[in-house]
C-alpha cells in the first residue's frame, strides 16, 4: 500500500541516514525530492506547498541541528507532517443517539460507492448491527440491481422502491427509506447515491436534495485512491456542496501512490474513516493515519497485522503452540493446521503488504502464488500421521508415495520437509528469545523497539522481516506463528514455505 | 467524417427473404443467446466447442432439416471465405467542440505554467520540459503577449501529440470487426462501450455487445440497459463468476454467425497490478483470436486519474495489446494532462474521450481541439 510513495521516500532517505549533519543544501536537496515525489504520488500542488514549507520550517530549526542523528530527525519530522495532515488518531463511525443512525454515501462516478455500500453494510453486520441499503443511484444503469445483488451476497435487506436506470427520484426514496428503517427498526441505514462532479450543479442540488431528507449523522465521501490533482477540486465541491464528514478511500490494493489521500484530507478536514482493500466484500477495514503515514515512510503496518492475527487465532491456541514451539514438539500436523488458521485471516498477499519493507517487494508480492499453499497442504495432507509428526521417518520411498499423493513432486516434498526444519529451527530459536541466525540474512538490533527505531535501523536488511524480535509486540505475533521469514526477493513462490 | 468498411445491409436483407438457410441463420443466435443459460459446462470448460451449438439446434423442431444443419456450418466458416459485400460508409464525427475546460482562468504567466501543467495531471517531468520549451520558444520569437503565449503552448501541445488517428480500425473489411474493451475498476468501460454501440448503431451497422464483466455484481445488467438502449444483441455469461474467455468466444461466435459488423467486448475491471486478473485478459484475447481477428484493444482511463493512469497503460499495453485510449469523465475538473505523458511514453493514438453519462456524450479526440480547449481563453 501506497508502495510507491514509499519507495521514492526510502530512496530519498537512504542519502540522508548515516550523515551526522546536514547542511541547508542537503536539506534542500531533500525536501526538492520529496516535493517531486509527492506530487508523482498524485498529492495536490497546494497541499505539497503547504507540506514542505511546514517540513522546512522545522527542520532548519534547532530541532533538528541538535538531534542525534539529524537525518533520522528528518524523516521523524516527515511522519509526523503526515500524520497532522492525514488525522493524527483514527476517528470511528458517528453513531446517533437513537437509531437509526444514517450514512449517506457521495462520490463521483466510479469511485465505488455501491461496492463500498456493500462492504459496509457486511462490516456493520459483523458488529451486530442491523443495517439496512437504499438505493438512491436511479442514474447509472443497474446500479439498483447491483446493490440488490450485493445486499443478498452479504444478507442485508436494500429497500428499493424504484427501479432506477433514470426512473424515480432518489430523494423520495431517500425520504421513503427513513420512514421505512424507523418502522422496521433497524439500526443502521446507508444510502448509495450516483455518482456525480462536482461541477455539475443540478446533480449536486439533487444530493443535497437527500441529505436534506435523512439527515445523516455521516455523510462518506468515496474517493478513488488513484485520483490526480484533480481530488482537490473534487474534495471541495462536495464539502462545499453536500458537506462531507468522513472520507473512504477505495482501490488501495492497487498500485497508485494515494496521494489523493492527502490531498482529500487536508482539504476537507474531514477524518479518513476506513479504506477498501480489495475485490471481496471483506476487503474492508478502519483506516489508521498514523499506521498510514508509517506505511508511506516504509515501516510497514505491523499493529493492523498482529491484530488481524489476534482477530482469527485463539488465544489458547496460541499459547499451546508456543509451548510446543519451545519443547521441539512442533509437527507437521501443527504446521498444517497455522496454515489453515492463517488462510482464515485472508489474502496472504495483504498479510504480508503490511510488513515493514513491504513497499519494496510490492511486485514480488502480487505474484505471489496462493496456490502454493495449497500444494503445500495437499503435501502433508498425503502424510500419514506419523509422518505428519515424525518427519524423520520419510525415507524416498514415503516421499515418492506422498509426492504422488499429492500430485507433486519428490522435489517439491523435499523442499517443504527441509524448509520444515529450517524453520522449526528458527521458531524454537525465537521462542527462547534468542535471535535467529538465518543464512543470507543479518540480524539487525531494534534499537529504541518502538516503530520509530526502525527507520534509522539499517534498512537493507527487509527480507528477514519477521525475525527481529526485539519489539515485544511483534514477538507476540511471531509467537503466534507469524514469523514470516520469507524470501521474496530471491523467489516469490518459496514465501510460505519458512514461516511457522 | 471518418470511413469505415461495413456489410452491405440492404442486399443482404434482399437475399434474406429468398433462402432459407439465411433465415435459420437468423434464428440460431437466439438459441445461442439462451445457451449459456442451459448447459454447465463454461465454467468448467474455457472455451465451448461449436458443436455444442450444433447439438442445441439440432433438437428444435424445424420442418427443413437440410438447410438447417447446413446454416450453423456455413455460420461458423471463417469469415475470409464468406466475402460478405462491403460497402464503405462515413460514420458522423463527433468532436469536442468546446467541451474542454480552459486551463487558465486568469492571465497567462510563464512562472505559473509549471504549477499549472502540474494542477492539470501533466506530471512533474512533462510539465516541466513544456515550460522550459515555452520559455526557450517564446525568448526566440520575442513572443509576450498573452495571445501569442497561447498560441505557442496549444503548438507545443499538438506537437506532443503526434498520433493523429482517432479514427478506429474499422476498415479492412475483415468481419467481424472485434473491439475489446479494457481497465481498471470503475472507469467507465461499459458506459463507453454503451455509447459506441449506440453511435455504430445509428450508422446502420449490427452490433453484437459481450458482457465478459462476469464479477461485478449486476454488470451484466449494467451492460443489457445499454444494449438495449443502443438495440444491440448481447451475449451473457452463464453465471455471475462464469469463464469471460467462454463469453468473448461466444460474442464472437454469435457475430459471426448472425453476419453482424462489430463484436465489442466489455471486461471486469481489474488494477493493473493484479497479475491473475491482468493475464485473464491474454486468455480473453486468445479465444477471441480463434474466430477473428482482433481490430482495436481500446484502454479506457478516468480522467480524474492522476499519474497512475501511465502505470495502467504501461502494465494493459503489455498485456492486452491496447490499440487506442479512450479518456473518460472530460466532463469534470479533471483535465487529463497525462494524456501527454502517456502518448510519449507509449506512442499510443488518443482516441476517444466521455464527456458525460448520456449515450451522445462522447467524441472523437482531436490533439488540436483538446491543446486549443486547454489554452482557451475564458
Amino acid at each position: 500500500m501506497f508502495g510507491n510513495l514509499s519507495d521514492r521516500l526510502s530512496d530519498t532517505f537512504k542519502n540522508l541516514r548515516g550523515k551526522g549533519r546536514l547542511s541547508d543544501s542537503d536539506i534542500d536537496a531533500t525536501l526538492r525530492d520529496i516535493r517531486r515525489a509527492l506530487l508523482e504520488a498524485d498529492v495536490a500542488l497546494e497541499v505539497v506547498k503547504d507540506f514542505i514549507a511546514a517540513i522546512r520550517e522545522r527542520a532548519l530549526g534547532d530541532e533538528v541541528s541538535k538531534a542525534l542523528n539529524p537525518a533520522q530527525q528528518v524523516v521523524q519530522i516527515v511522519n509526523e507532517e503526515l500524520t497532522k495532515i492525514l488525522g493524527s488518531e483514527n476517528h470511528k463511525l458517528q453513531f446517533a443517539k437513537s437509531p437509526p443512525t444514517v450514512i449517506m454515501l457521495a462520490g463521483l462516478q466510479g469511485s465505488g460507492k455501491t461496492t463500498l455500500a456493500g462492504k459496509l453494510a457486511k462490516w456493520l453486520k459483523d458488529q451486530n448491527q442491523t443495517p439496512i441499503l437504499v438505493a438512491a443511484d436511479l442514474q447509472r444503469p443497474n446500479a439498483v440491481t447491483q446493490l440488490q445483488v450485493l445486499g443478498e451476497k452479504v444478507g442485508v435487506p436494500v429497500f428499493s422502491p424504484e427501479p432506477g436506470n433514470g426512473v424515480g427520484d432518489p430523494v423520495d426514496v431517500a425520504k421513503k427509506a427513513i420512514a421505512h428503517a424507523k418502522k422496521s427498526q433497524f439500526s443502521v441505514v446507508i444510502v448509495d447515491t450516483a455518482g456525480r462532479l462536482g461541477v455539475d450543479e443540478e446533480m449536486m442540488q439533487q444530493a443535497i436534495g437527500i441529505r436534506d431528507a435523512v439527515s445523516p449523522d455521516e455523510v462518506l465521501f468515496v474517493v478513488d485512491s488513484m485520483l490526480g490533482q484533480d481530488a482537490v477540486n473534487v474534495a471541495k465541491a462536495f464539502k462545499d456542496g453536500v458537506g462531507v464528514t468522513g472520507v473512504v478511500l477505495t482501490k488501495l490494493d492497487g498500485d497508485s501512490r494515494g496521494g489523493a489521500a492527502l490531498s482529500v484530507a487536508n482539504v476537507t478536514g474531514a477524518p479518513i474513516l476506513f479504506s477498501s482493500t480489495g475485490e471481496g466484500l471483506d476487503a474492508f477495514e478502519p483506516f489508521y493515519p498514523d499506521r498510514m503515514a508509517s506505511r508511506i515512510l516504509d515501516m510497514g503496518d505491523v499493529i493492523s497485522l498482529i491484530e488481524q492475527a489476534q482477530r482469527t487465532f485463539d488465544q489458547e491456541e496460541s499459547q499451546k503452540l508456543a509451548d510446543k514451539i519451545a519443547n521441539e514438539e512442533f509437527t507437521l500436523q501443527d504446521f498444517l493446521e497455522q496454515m489453515q488458521q492463517l488462510r482464515k485471516m485472508g489474502n496472504m498477499k495483504n498479510l504480508l503488504g503490511m510488513l515493514p519493507g513491504a513497499g519494496k517487494m510490492k511486485q514480488q508480492l502480487e505474484d505471489f502464488d496462493e496456490s502454493e499453499i495449497s500444494r503445500t497442504e495437499a503435501i502433508i495432507r498425503s502424510m500419514t500421521p506419523v509422518e505428519r509428526n515424525m518427519p524423520k521417518v520419510l525415507n524416498g520411498s514415503r516421499r515418492l508415495r506422498i509426492a504422488r499423493g499429492s500430485g507433486t513432486s519428490v522435489n517439491e516434498v523435499n523442499q517443504l520437509v527441509n524448509r520444515f526444519e529450517q524453520a522449526a529451527k528458527v521458531m524454537k530459536t525465537m521462542s527462547k528469545g534468542g535471535m535467529p541466525n538465518i543464512p543470507g540474512t543479518n540480524p539487525v538490533q531494534m534499537g529504541g523497539g518502538v516503530g520509530g527505531g526502525y527507520i534509522g535501523g539499517k534498512k537493507k536488511d527487509k527480507k528477514k522481516k519477521g525475525s527481529k524480535s526485539g519489539n515485544p509486540a511483534k514477538r507476540a505475533a511471531e509467537n503466534q506463528g507469524l514469523s514470516f521469514n520469507a524470501e521474496p526477493e530471491t523467489k516469490s513462490g518459496s514465501a510460505f514455505g519458512i514461516q511457522n | 467524417m471518418f470511413k469505415f468498411l461495413k456489410r452491405l445491409r440492404t442486399s443482404k436483407q434482399e437475399s434474406t427473404t429468398q433462402a432459407e438457410p439465411e433465415l435459420v441463420a437468423e434464428q440460431a443466435p437466439s438459441t445461442v443467446i439462451e445457451s449459456p443459460v442451459k448447459p454447465v459446462e463454461p465454467a468448467e470448460v474455457a472455451l465451448p466447442e461449436p458443436e455444442v451449438h450444433v447439438e442445441a439446434a439440432e433438437p428444435e423442431p424445424e420442418p427443413e432439416p437440410e438447410p438447417e444443419a447446413k446454416a450453423p456450418e456455413s455460420a461458423r466458416v471463417p469469415v475470409a471465405e464468406v466475402e460478405p459485400e462491403l460497402v464503405a460508409v462515413e460514420l458522423p464525427k463527433r468532436s469536442l467542440g468546446t467541451g474542454i475546460r480552459s486551463l487558465f482562468s486568469e492571465n497567462f504567466d510563464v512562472d505559473d505554467l509549471e504549477d499549472i501543467l502540474i494542477l492539470a495531471d501533466f506530471g512533474v517531468e512533462t510539465a516541466e520540459e513544456i515550460t522550459n520549451q515555452l520559455k526557450s520558444v517564446a525568448q526566440k520569437q520575442g513572443a509576450t503577449s498573452d495571445a501569442e503565449l497561447r498560441l505557442l503552448l496549444k503548438d507545443l501541445l499538438v506537437e506532443r501529440l503526434s498520433r493523429n488517428d482517432s479514427s478506429l480500425n474499422l476498415d479492412d473489411g475483415k468481419l467481424p470487426y472485434v473491439i475489446l474493451v479494457v481497465g481498471v475498476n470503475g472507469a467507465g468501460k461499459t458506459t463507453t462501450i454503451g455509447k459506441l454501440a449506440r453511435w455504430l448503431k445509428d450508422g446502420d451497422w449490427e452490433v453484437v455487445l459481450g458482457a465478459a464483466d462476469t464479477f461485478r455484481a449486476a454488470a451484466v445488467e449494467q451492460l443489457a440497459t445499454w444494449a438495449e438502449r443502443a438495440g444491440a444483441r448481447l451475449v451473457k455469461p452463464a453465471k455471475e463468476g462464469a469463464d469471460p474467455a467462454a463469453v468473448a468466444y461466444q460474442t464472437v461466435e454469435l457475430a459471426i454467425q448472425a453476419e453482424a459488423d462489430i463484436a465489442i467486448i466489455d471486461t471486469a475491471g481489474r488494477l493493473q497490478n493484479k497479475k491473475d486478473l491482468m493475464d485473464e485478459l491474454g486468455k480473453i484475447r486468445r479465444a477471441v483470436e480463434k474466430q477473428a481477428k482482433i481490430s482495436e484493444v481500446l484502454l479506457v482511463i478516468d480522467a480524474t486519474n492522476g499519474q497512475n493512469a501511465m502505470s495502467q497503460a504501461k502494465a494493459f499495453a503489455e498485456v492486452a495489446e491496447v490499440t487506442g485510449i479512450v479518456m473518460t469523465k472530460l466532463d469534470g475538473t479533471a483535465k487529463g494532462g497525462i494524456l501527454y505523458a502517456l502518448q510519449k511514453e507509449l506512442d499510443l493514438p488518443i482516441k476517444l474521450v466521455g464527456v458525460g453519462e448520456q449515450v451522445n456524450d462522447f467524441a472523437f479526440f482531436s490533439p488540436e481541439e483538446f491543446a486549443k480547449g486547454l489554452v482557451a481563453k475564458k
